[in-house]
């Protein structure tokens, strides 16, 4: 007698999937800000095109921005392009492309304006210096038309951004036309051409929604499909997993695809640990720089101001004694304060809103206190709820703050992502810049006709949301030179139909094969499921990759050991097992992010030093070594030979 | 902070084109049980407490509890969404009640400008397609090292 043993999700995976085949000429993988701001763009310049859009999810509540925010931080607006390229520099240690930075502060306002344009509030400023949230700033003239948004740093505006990404999604689904558009479809490995070496072919990837294959012959193509989220053990457990502070559902999908196709990885072993409220992971932005909030250890003290942090800070010259403290280095002194004993550490909001409140009248306290909510409510809601869960008011309680575990992605305080080219311009060195046929195409990974943008492209950080559209748009226009120029191409994958559908479709195969021979579907030897296999990588980063079981520490010895982890947890991706489609992507999700993580430890195995302390440690080579290591770190999988290599790539200063 | 549905609300949007919450979860979270005609969260600990089933539910019937892991039981916040603001209702565990209205878009929904008819000059250039119409002159830095 059969016992009632079934797959677990509601979709059920067959063993005969629908196939389709299609043929574009440019092919846009994702559908977050970057996507959007390419699908926005591109038909502006390539109107005559066959051009398709597959995002995993619905565009109009996909990727980072689908909670909504409460800042855009890159606005440059009056300030300059280098000074930007400066702060950014400063921020990630020095270590930065500053072409393809100077070259996005050209765009980014022009995607801000479009926002607003489009319909999302802005703060403004009044003549007489008081803030009006969006609605009641439209009077004030738009920014564009000269209107003072509300800085809270050199950089941010605030917004009213609960709707943001549902307005952007909807220009962008208008402009590109909805019969262009496949949601709920994931591309999960992209092609190379049969004929021409190193060559963008097309992709391949299933619904989630039925039983079907997608695979998709193109000319070119842009991946941006975030960073990587849930690579490292969560400090929350059970429920909370889901409580990450960048998009649960970013697997690392952009520098998967990308390295398993021999594009060139740069600075991976760059991460981002923010600081932020404790377990709700709320932004901790605005109470630093609009609400001028201190942190406090857990002796009271304002630890960031002592004679001991700045000797720390010494550490870090030229860095670390800038006027603004790089983001590593502010996480580096709250961790000193922790492991020295004298955490936890806490965010004085209660002395912090009684200053303020020493100039204002009730109505704009009121008005103050409705800022700090909606700081959390249009963006981290589940931050909210904690406050009211535990009784805290902030003018009332203060709160704690914590490092959270690791994060990859190249859009907001960091910087890993695909080694791309520049812009064709005489200022941008020959190293930083290459051709296909004579032509240079800015944003172009290593791979020809392969583009990425916004948490894809490696080395310029602090680009944000706003920059990340920018950035898509940027794509966009490269990806119709591309098509004019590479009119006459035919692509032909170097795989078989058959053999893509088998690869995509295996883990459905070996459910379908084995899940008989127990009586508990989630406990089989023939096979793993995704949500195991998850958590075994966690535990393995965790422990030995520099999580937070070790204070974001790691040695040589740690790095062989989770080397060798990986290697068999890739193994055992080949008995990968799902009974239904949405376990089909949870599948593919954690087999992209394995490789990512390996790229990350890869990079921090080879960089002989610890260029980000407060980000990571390196046990054996403590400190910066800039006699060493004043350079990228580039990486690159070769898909044939099936092996990594590492090297030292040349940084290049540009502005002053 | 996952979310949750409540039997008595829902009815599986059997009036509508799509079942609400399954279009919009960006993690495929919300499923619709096809015999029961409910919605349900079909993995509670991926998660994001995004609130994009919460606020485009037409029935109300989906509603978020703190995570089990480090969220005390008695508190709650809910969205209800117009066309120009959102209300949030935020419920503390010690009864405090606290209630924020904050602007959402100041154009009508459907009204984004995709300026469809606009057709970018010069490809050759490193300029956006309103970034030309704008005349923007595009050059690089200045203050070179």
């Amino acid at each position: 007698m059969a016992l009632p043993n079934k797959p677990l999700g509601e979709l059920k995976a067959d063993l005969n999937p629908q196939v389709e085949e299609r043929e574009v000429d440019i092919l846009i993988v994702g559908g977050g800000m970057a996507a959007c701001g390419t699908a926005f763009e591109v038909k502006k310049w390539a109107g005559d095109k066959k051009i398709l859009l597959c995002d995993k999810a619905a565009m109009e509540r996909s990727g980072a921005v689908a909670q909504g925010l409460s800042a855009i931080n890159t606005y440059i607006g009056a300030n300059s392009k280098e000074d930007y390229v400066r702060m950014v520099r400063n921020d990630l240690m020095g270590l930065v492309r500053e072409d393809l930075i100077y070259d996005l502060g050209r765009h980014v306002d022009d995607s801000v304006h479009l926002f607003e344009e489009w319909g999302l509030p802005v703060w403004k400023k009044t003549d007489d210096g008081k803030n009006l949230d969006g609605k009641k700033g439209l009077k004030q003239g738009s920014l564009k038309s000269g209107a003072q948004p509300v800085r809270t740093g050199k950089w941010q505006i605030m917004i009213n951004g609960e709707s943001y990404k549902r307005i952007v999604a909807e220009a962008a689904k208008l402009a590109l036309g909805e019969e262009n558009i496949l949601e709920r479809v994931f591309i999960v490995e992209l092609v190379l051409d049969a004929n021409e070496e190193n060559r963008i072919a097309g992709a391949v990837g299933f619904s989630v929604r039925e039983n079907k294959i997608y695979i998709i012959k193109c000319n070119t193509m842009m991946v941006a499909c975030g960073g990587a989220v849930n690579i490292y053990q969560p400090r929350s457990v059970g429920e909370g997993k889901g409580r990450a502070w960048y998009p649960v559902w970013n697997a690392g999908s952009t520098y998967t695809m990308c390295m398993k196709v021999g594009a060139e990885l740069s600075m991976m072993e760059n991460r981002f640990t923010p600081a932020r409220f404790k377990d709700g992971y709320g932004p901790v932005g605005a109470w630093f720089l609009l609400f001028k909030a201190k942190t406090l250890n857990g002796l009271g003290e304002a630890y960031a101001g002592s004679d001991a942090a700045k000797a720390e800070l010494e550490k870090y010259a030229p860095y670390g004694t800038a006027a603004i403290t790089p983001t590593c280095l502010r996480n580096h002194l709250m961790l000193f304060e922790m492991k020295s004993g004298r955490g936890p550490i806490i965010m004085d909001t209660v002395t912090a809103l009684a200053t303020l409140g020493k100039t204002m009248d009730k109505k704009e306290l009121k008005h103050l206190e409705s800022e700090a909510w909606e700081d959390f409510l249009d963006m981290t809601c589940g931050q909210a709820n904690l406050w009211c869960a535990t009784n805290t008011e902030p003018e009332k309680k203060n709160s704690e703050v914590m490092p959270t575990e690791p994060y990859l992605l190249g859009s907001h305080s960091g910087c890993c992502g695909l080694w791309c080219s520049g812009p064709a311009e005489d200022w941008v060195p020959a190293s930083y810049k290459w051709d296909y046929n004579g032509v240079v195409y800015n944003r172009m990974t290593t791979v020809n006709g392969l583009f990425t943008a916004g948490d894809g492209v490696g080395c310029s950080g602090h680009k944000f949301s706003s920059g990340s559209h920018a950035e898509g748009r940027m794509v966009a226009k490269s990806m119709a030179r591309w098509v004019k120029n590479n009119a006459g191409f035919k692509p032909v994958l170097n795989k078989s139909t058959e053999e893509l559908v088998d690869l995509v479709w295996k883990p459905v195969k070996i459910y379908h094969e084995f899940s008989g021979y127990t009586t508990a579907v989630d406990i089989n030897p023939n096979y793993i499921k995704p949500a195991g296999m998850a958590l075994r990588l966690m535990k393995a980063t965790h422990e030995y990759g520099a999580g937070t079981a070790t204070y974001y520490q790691t040695s040589s010895k740690s790095l062989e050991v989770v080397m060798d982890l990986l290697e068999t947890m890739r193994e055992d991706c080949e008995k990968l097992a799902a009974g239904d489609l949405h376990e089909l992507m949870r599948a593919w999700e954690i087999y992209h992010r394995i490789w990512t993580v390996e790229s990350h430890l890869r990079h921090i195995q080879f960089r002989k030093e610890t260029r980000y302390p407060g980000f990571y440690y390196q046990a054996d080579y403590p400190g910066q070594d800039d006699a060493n290591w004043f350079c990228f770190v580039n990486s690159k999988y070769d898909p044939k030979a099936g092996t990594w290599e590492c090297k030292k790539e040349d940084y290049i200063k540009i502005i002053s | 902070m996952p979310s949750f549905v409540i039997q008595e609300k829902c009815d599986g949007c059997k009036g509508g084109e799509k079942t609400a919450c399954m279009y919009i979860c960006p993690n495929d979270l919300m499923v619709l049980d096809p015999n029961a005609m409910k919605a349900y969260n079909q993995e509670p600990d991926q998660c994001w407490e995004c609130f994009s089933c919460v606020k485009i539910c037409p029935t109300q019937a989906i509603e978020v509890r703190g995570y089990s892991d480090f969220v005390p039981l008695g508190s709650s916040i809910m969205p209800m969404m117009g066309t120009e603001d959102v209300m949030w209702t935020c419920k503390f565990r010690n009864g405090t009640v606290k209630r924020f209205k904050f602007p959402i878009r100041t154009t009508a929904e459907g009204a984004a400008n995709a300026y469809l008819d606009l057709q970018g000059k010069d490809l050759d250039s490193e300029l956006l397609s309103t970034e030309e119409v704008d005349g923007l002159v595009i050059a690089g830095p200045t203050e070179l090292a």
